[in-house]
């Protein structure tokens, strides 16, 4: 199968889906611009025309509400932010009308509609660049919430965004965008509510996600080397969530630790692990770990930043002291060939 | 298409609109202290001429969005009485199935997109329903009403600007009523031009006063000139909320108006004039079938059925379809 990046799998899941369905449309700000949102939407205002590609004024809430008429009028909006900070100037409209239009008209109204935002990281992003905050839409009945976390996934879970007939926040990880894999040339979908278990194992379940999930691949590596066999699961839908296989692995290993690239206070992290202990934790004792952003406003200074993050050695150390059952005060050496990832500052 | 150069507007038809939504929001305000009606009401009364102007230049398959104030703007679109009757009850027959309470009517099928309660929440909706039209080629048009409080919000602002960068074909109607709850304009506004302000986004803007031959013949030439392509409309239509705020009763109580500042507005009521200028023996008919047609409406709510539990968790999401 040919391998192609993260931002190729985007666009070109947009441009099956534009070519395939007339409904489709897409805009936001600097959508049509030369950078063309780190090229996902490369090419796609030359191919399908200003009417269905365009760059909109700096109006995230009206557009937000916009895009919800375009829906209810029958066409697929997708609605790009470069950052996902932005999108909180689009609360209103994502809240009380996009996740409630079709229960409080009775179903007369249908809102199907793709929200894709980024979520930055490093060189600098700081405080409102960098902000991943998915649960805040986990919480509300009515939307769908994805975070893919490989090309693959990157296509497939936006086309299934795109034909749903609900509002489906789309959220991507800047440093996910320069990732290759394998994807299939032809059209399929991701279907929401399927979590994907990426790495066997028997000591512990890593929940790992959007970039978080990278980090966790990178610690089961370093906790093979003190011999505990940790299992990787990538959500990769946060809403609907699969919890049935998390919770069949945590069954078998005993402890759960999920990864967020947010904050833990009241974060997916809370939410998951509440799940599965509500499910399992009176059957048999689960250990339970939250880690993510640390409880403070992202700092741009690397000496900083650094620290913000939990990282492939942080989670390996904190995922061994959960499995000792106490502090052990193992911290892995660096190992270089885990930095697999392509991401290149400045941007 | 009616001359209104040479005959008068003042038809039958036209009374029995105005009556009609009078009528039934009275009975509203008649029930409410029963407790029968299970959502609070903002009523229309002494604003019912505006939405009647606009909607009787509209088409059928033409669009209305509309605010949290939106019995007249929901009957005089041709939504279903009954629907909406059984919808305050919070009856399953209800046109949100009970879902969605007096703030929220809707009936797709007649064009009434949805009300929100929210304010200002609804006109980008209006909006990007008018771009879907455009891009399609569609004659239809929207209308966007929403009150004086509305263009407080920054997201009006947007939304007239994006639809006169798109030309779209969207009449905007605020219902200027100088009150946000109990707030006046001027306490608001260091200027007092909400049209002024569509005027300076590029869209054709006009204030249009409290009287229902203007209002007839400004809503006429703005959907006119809407449906012939010619971009966006704006209307400020002057008018007066009669009640409170939300419920059924006058508020003079409050201290924030006075009686003396509404007489003028009861003196022009425009239900009343639009009856006068029919003959007696019309009028009366037409009020008898009109209170036959509320009875029947407010029996049938009464008679519908409370949803079952198990609504509470249907509708949460649409169904795929491929």
């Amino acid at each position: 199968m040919r391998t192609i990046s993260y931002v190729d799998a985007i666009r070109e899941a947009t441009d099956l889906e534009m070519a395939r369905d007339e409904s489709v449309i897409l805009f936001g700000l600097d959508v049509d611009d030369p950078k063309a949102i780190q090229g996902t939407t490369r090419g796609l205002p030359e191919k399908y025309g200003a009417a269905r590609v365009f760059g909109t004024p700096l109006s995230e809430d009206a557009m937000t509400g916009v895009a919800i008429g375009m829906a209810m009028a029958g066409l697929r909006p997708i609605h790009v932010h470069i950052r996902m900070d932005f999108v909180l100037l689009c609360m209103n409209q994502l809240i009380n009308i996009a996740a409630k239009a079709h229960y409080m008209y009775g179903g007369q109204v249908r809102v199907p509609l793709v929200v894709r935002s980024m979520i930055g990281r490093s060189w600098g992003q700081g405080a409102q660049h960098s902000q991943g905050l998915y649960s805040f839409f986990m919480h509300v009945p009515g939307l769908k919430v994805v975070a893919p976390t490989n090309p693959h996934d990157a296509k497939g879970t936006l086309i299934a965004a795109i034909r749903d007939g609900n509002p489906v926040m789309y959220v991507e990880h800047r440093f996910l965008h320069f990732q290759k894999g394998p994807v299939p040339e032809e059209s399929y979908v991701v279907e929401p509510g399927r979590a994907r278990v990426l790495n066997e194992g028997r000591d512990v379940t890593i929940v790992g996600i959007s970039q978080a999930l990278v980090e966790s691949m990178r610690a089961a590596r370093y906790l093979e080397s003190v011999g505990v066999s940790a299992e990787v699961i990538d959500p990769i839908w946060l809403a609907p969530l699969d919890l049935d296989t998390i919770v069949r692995s945590v069954e078998k290993t005993g402890a759960l630790c999920v990864v967020d690239n947010g904050w833990t206070t009241c974060g997916a992290g809370a939410e998951i692990v509440s799940r599965v202990i509500e499910q399992i934790g009176a059957i048999r004792p689960i250990r339970v770990l939250r880690l993510g952003f640390a409880a403070a406003t992202c700092p741009p200074t690397p000496s900083l930043e650094e620290h913000f993050y939990p990282n492939g050695r942080s989670i390996a150390a904190a995922v061994y002291d959960l499995v000792s059952g106490a502090p052990k005060g193992w911290m892995p050496v660096e190992r270089p060939e885990l930095a697999e990832i392509e991401f290149r500052g400045p941007f | 298409m009616k001359d209104s150069r040479n005959s008068s507007p003042f038809t039958p038809d036209l009374f029995r609109e105005l009556y009609r939504i009078r009528r039934v929001e009275e009975e509203i305000a008649r029930v409410y202290p029963t407790d029968k009606i299970k959502s609070p009401v903002h009523l229309s009364i002494g604003q019912e001429a505006v939405a009647v102007a606009v909607c009787r230049q509209l088409r059928p398959d033409d669009v209305v969005f509309l605010s949290y104030r939106s019995h007249a703007g929901y009957l005089a679109k041709g939504g279903d009485l009954r629907a909406m009757v059984a919808e305050l009850y919070g009856k399953s027959t209800g046109c949100a199935k009970g879902k969605g309470g007096s703030m929220h009517l809707v009936d797709a099928a007649r064009g009434v997109m949805g009300a929100s309660a929210v304010v200002g929440t609804t006109i980008p909706h209006a909006v990007g329903y008018a771009y879907a039209l455009k891009i399609r080629r569609e004659k239809r048009i929207v209308v966007s009403f929403f009150g004086d409080g509305a263009t407080d919000e920054g997201v009006f602002d947007e939304s007239l600007n994006f639809a006169a960068l798109k030309r779209l074909p969207i009449v905007f109607v605020c219902e200027n009523n100088s009150y946000a709850i109990h707030t006046h304009q001027r306490q608001r506004h260091f200027v007092a031009n909400i049209a002024e302000r569509a005027r300076v986004r590029g869209i054709a803007a006009e204030v249009v006063e409290d009287d229902l031959s203007s209002l007839l013949a400004r809503t006429e030439d703005a959907v006119a000139s809407v449906r012939a392509g010619d971009g966006p409309r704006f209307l400020e239509c002057l008018t007066y909320r009669w009640k409170e705020h939300v419920g059924p009763g006058d508020d003079f109580h409050l201290g924030y108006r006075t009686r003396d500042e509404a007489e003028p507005w009861y003196a022009r009521d425009a239900v009343r004039l639009a009856g006068e200028a029919i003959p007696d023996d019309e009028r009366r008919a037409i009020a008898d079938d009109v209170e036959r047609e509320i009875a029947e409406a407010f029996a049938f709510a009464e008679r519908s059925p409370f949803p079952a539990p198990e609504e509470l968790m249907t509708d949460v999401f649409a169904e795929t379809r491929g």
